[in-house]
């Protein structure tokens, strides 16, 4: 004869925390068992200083089919100079950033001026995965997969007034957190800007997340602005202000050398940089080979149908 | 006659053994001068030359090229300061190290990124004043490798010495070079101190301080 409680269930002899992390366990062996399949997986887990999850969906209308970058590249080789002018100083440095608390305040020429925490933001629209190219003004490119929701949908939010013409970004810049704002290399607070039709250009992302983790901090967290069809500067990182504008905002890039650095700065293979050609791109990729040949650079970095038609009847030489 | 023989003897083990220890010192020098190589090699086989490993290369066989140039310019003020002769036997070694890494600096570049097209490589030569400098420092180098050689040395005689003298200019032409490279993204720290070091080697070439410096 056998003697069966049914009041005592599995889960209560196994407590629940213990049960699940069974669960994890096992997976893990799984996965162990596959290795080699999953080693990249495994090495972007180890690479996470902030490993927190964003669910995102994505959206095909707006991803690349190009060979992604790696989490590793993309992760280890910056251009942050909050945090040091080498392209592995920000991952090696910027762990000192404190992305909680932190607050968007959007002002100047809206009818709704307004501060968001950071969550509030998280919130305000559904989350979607966007593959897009990133072209560096440097001649290097990289394709990534990002986090977040067009910036149309925090502007509209807002409600610009008529007479906003331009969109300010204004980047954290704090001695205690970045060791590269000492230096008198670029004038603090890092600041970009975007023309509005830009700016509310479905393409235009307030980036939250890459790889659909939150974004490592070397990448500009916890919000970021993406701009695939401009050089990757113009896609302010940290950004703690977002401001409306009638005139044209100043520009760190452009404030340091305005012949080098135009306001638009789209990438243009038909308009070098003057101590550089842009006809060319070197393309990031995880399964290149070290001698791949560079690639041809495309008009508005292959965004053309969405974006060219913003600038017809502009001269790009004269407005680079 | 027994004693001018020992004393022939001992001359010639003191000379032999001089030799065999100059010898292995440049041995030695000439290991180590290739440890920036090295060091790529092995970075390539272990997945360690990062995102960017064109980038990477280019820069340490440029900036390795750099030091072996300020290395080879400090032979002679360590010559006047010690009085020893050593310093020139291994100067010539450095300085063809020196050319000998900006040569894979300069290959880099013609083929990773000109893709050996050779109309984009003049088009950037003229238009682009820092690969103008640079262009020009390895066309000035290549003579003083050519000539290096002992042959060429006593054929040259006087004149070997002036053509040398061209160091000095590519000195400054290397400088700028990396100057106006690195002044586009407005990154000067690591430049300023290398135009430090190369303003100093040079000033030890006045008159004046050269000797001030010169082993009494």
């Amino acid at each position: 004869m056998r003697f069966i409680d049914n009041t005592i269930l599995p889960s209560d002899i196994t407590p629940k925390g213990v049960f699940e992390g069974r669960r994890e366990l096992i997976k893990a062996a799984a996965a162990g068992s596959f290795g080699l399949a999953l080693a990249p997986w495994f090495s972007r887990e180890a690479l996470a200083s902030n490993p927190e999850k964003l669910a995102a969906t994505l959206n095909p209308a707006y991803a690349v089919k190009d060979e992604l970058s790696g989490y590793k590249n993309v992760t280890t080789y910056n251009n942050f100079y909050e945090f040091g002018t080498d392209k592995t100083d920000p991952f090696a440095n910027a762990g000192t950033l404190q992305t909680r608390p932190w607050t968007i305040s959007i002002e100047g020429l809206v009818k709704k001026p307004v501060t968001l925490d950071i969550d509030a933001l998280l919130k305000l629209a559904p989350m979607e995965e966007r593959v897009y190219r990133m072209r560096c003004v440097e001649g290097w490119s990289m394709v990534i997969p990002w986090d977040g929701y067009s910036l149309s949908k925090l502007l509209s939010k807002v409600e610009p007034l008529g007479s906003a013409k331009y969109v300010e970004f204004i980047s954290l810049a704090d001695r205690k957190q970045m060791p590269g704002v000492k230096s008198n290399i670029l004038d603090w607070p890092y600041k970009e800007g975007l023309r509005l039709d830009e700016a509310m250009n479905p393409l235009t992302l307030l980036t939250f997340g890459l790889y659909g983790e939150a974004l490592p901090k070397q990448n500009g967290a916890p919000v970021r602005i993406v701009v695939p069809w401009k050089y990757g500067f113009k896609s302010a990182k940290s950004i703690v202000k977002i401001r409306l504008t009638e005139e044209m905002p100043k520009t760190s890039w452009s404030q340091f050398d305005a012949r080098e650095y135009g306001f638009y700065s789209n990438v243009n293979p038909l308009v070098d940089h003057p101590r550089w050609s842009q006809a060319t791109e070197r393309r990031i990729a995880e399964n290149k080979g070290v001698f791949a040949p560079k690639i041809k650079t495309e008009m508005f970095n292959g965004y053309g149908d969405q974006v060219a038609s913003m600038y017809s009847g502009m001269d790009l030489k004269k407005f680079y | 006659m027994g004693m001018a023989i020992k004393l022939l003897a001992c001359t010639r083990v003191w000379i032999s053994r001089n030799s065999i220890k100059r010898y292995l010192m440049k041995v030695v020098i000439f290991l180590l001068a290739l440890l920036p190589l090295d060091r790529l090699v092995w970075l390539g086989f272990t997945d360690g030359l990062g995102a960017n490993p064109i980038e990477f290369i280019t820069r340490s066989t440029g900036t390795w090229a750099l030091v072996m140039l300020c290395l080879t310019l400090v032979m002679t003020p360590l010559r006047l300061l010690t009085g020893s002769l050593f310093w020139i036997k291994i100067r010539r070694m450095l300085g063809l190290f020196s050319f000998f890494y900006a040569a894979i600096h300069f290959l880099i570049w013609i083929w990773l990124d000109q893709n050996f097209d050779l109309a984009a490589m003049v088009k950037d030569v003229i238009k682009r004043p820092y690969i103008t400098m640079g262009f020009l420092s390895l066309l000035m180098m290549t003579p003083l490798a050519m000539t290096s050689n002992h042959w060429m040395q006593r054929k040259l005689g006087r004149r070997w010495a002036q053509l040398h003298r061209l160091i000095y200019v590519i000195a400054c032409s290397v400088i700028l070079h990396y100057w106006w490279h690195k002044a586009g993204k407005n990154d000067l720290d690591t430049v300023s101190i290398y135009a430090t070091v190369v303003v100093l080697l040079l000033c030890c070439r006045i008159p004046v301080i050269r000797s001030k410096l010169s082993f009494k």
